[in-house]
């Protein structure tokens, strides 16, 4: 823990390259984001879709289907968006990170550029860290509205919720400040904690395609209860209650 | 993969994700409130708010013309102030009256406005005179109680 938070401030204090030589940076938002763009989309089409269903049988009990609209996009604003979009980009782009940086080192690329002077903290760190960084919150954001959309899809042209008043009833119930900013935090948090955990295991990884295999595994698991735990955290600060 | 193609690709994905990021501050959400807009503040005191919170609605006639921007005890009555943020297009008289209301059986509380007769009209920073507290169910409860065994003693 005191390792990767030393190498945590080591890859911000070697963040300057990023700033001089962006092109490095939008390569690592290519891989890490645009390249997780397709399962972000779908999944959280799909998610939607099953809170339109499953939200649409439960509220037709009390015969309040119209507040359709308000659970659907609460729920994935506040928290199925960043949580669930954090969790598929710890499987998709993290253990990605965690594979390229371990194979780096295994095939003594890392050992090589150090002999060379170049400091792969600043070369090879530090734009994947901010690359990911910067595509963890516009793929929330992305899950958030996908989802809303299958929801609509789902509660609308499927079975017939009145429109006006699914979209009317949600812009009552979600707020801009409390609702759409909390979830940009938690995925920016996740985002942080997610790639400092996939660039900390790949750096850390004994250099064997055993010990890649077994630091790609960890990165999954770890990161996957970081963001649960970080995730309580942060409801139990942001949503307390007045 | 040639660098102008993923150049191209980053400033989608990056576009998609601000737009997704409007859509949901412009479409999902409600955009600012009373606050942002043109709007001035008028005060209130309550002998009891019952469950009225901050950003709850002030209505009159059933529309929403503002919302509750603050509460909390005046210490030299020890009643409730509510200060409100009411809409600048809707001007009321000065003998308003401001009630607590729930809408439904179970639902959240508002501020209902009930216009007077009076031509001034109510300035900002005023405070308005007549009020009626939240109804607390359980005061009810006792009152209906205690009618009920002062009817079965006669």
């Amino acid at each position: 823990m005191g390792v990767a938070t030393r190498f945590f401030g080591l890859t911000l204090m070697h963040s300057g390259i990023c700033m001089r030589r962006p092109q490095l940076v939008f390569n690592e938002i290519y891989n890490a984001g645009v390249l997780s763009l397709i399962i972000i989309i779908v999944s959280g089409l799909f998610v939607g879709m099953v809170l339109g269903l499953q939200g649409y049988e439960t509220l037709q009990t009390y015969g309040s289907e119209e507040a359709l609209g308000i659970l659907v996009a609460l729920s994935l604003v506040r928290e199925l968006g960043p949580v669930v979009a954090a969790l598929l980009f710890a499987s998709r782009a993290g253990s990605a990170i965690t594979a390229e940086i371990g194979l780096m080192k295994a095939t003594e690329q890392i050992a090589a550029m150090e002999m060379m002077a170049v400091d792969p903290l600043a070369r090879v760190v530090a734009p994947r860290f901010w690359g990911a960084v910067i595509s963890m919150p516009l793929l929330a954001a992305l899950f958030s509205a996908m989802g809303i959309f299958g929801g609509y899809l789902v509660g609308v042209v499927l079975i017939g919720v009145d429109e006006g008043s699914f979209w009317s009833q949600m812009q009552a119930a979600v707020d801009v400040r409390e609702d759409v900013m909390n979830g940009v935090i938690k995925s920016v948090v996740f985002g942080v904690a997610v790639t400092v955990i996939a660039l900390f295991e790949g750096y850390d990884a004994p250099p064997t395609a055993e010990g890649v295999s077994r630091a790609t595994t960890r990165t999954v698991v770890t990161s996957s209860l970081a963001i649960l735990a970080l995730d309580f955290v942060l409801t139990a600060f942001m949503f307390r209650g007045v | 993969m040639q660098r102008t193609t993923l150049d191209l690709w980053v400033g989608l994905f990056v576009l998609a994700g601000i737009g997704a990021l409007l859509f949901l501050a412009l479409k999902v959400g409600n955009v600012g409130g009373f606050e942002s807009r043109d709007s001035y503040v008028i005060k209130a005191r309550f002998a009891n708010i019952g469950g009225l919170k901050p950003r709850a609605p002030v209505k009159s006639a059933g529309v929403v013309v503002g919302r509750v921007a603050d509460i909390r005890l005046d210490p030299d009555y020890y009643e409730a102030e509510v200060v409100m943020w009411l809409d600048a297009a809707y001007r009321f008289p000065i003998d308003t009256s401001a009630a607590i209301m729930t809408s439904g059986l179970l639902g959240e509380q508002y501020i209902a406005l009930e216009a007077g007769a009076e031509d001034k009209m109510i300035a900002a920073g005023e405070t308005l005179r007549i009020t009626q507290g939240a109804v607390v169910l359980e005061n009810l409860i006792g009152q209906f109680l205690f009618s009920q065994q002062g009817g079965a003693e006669k």
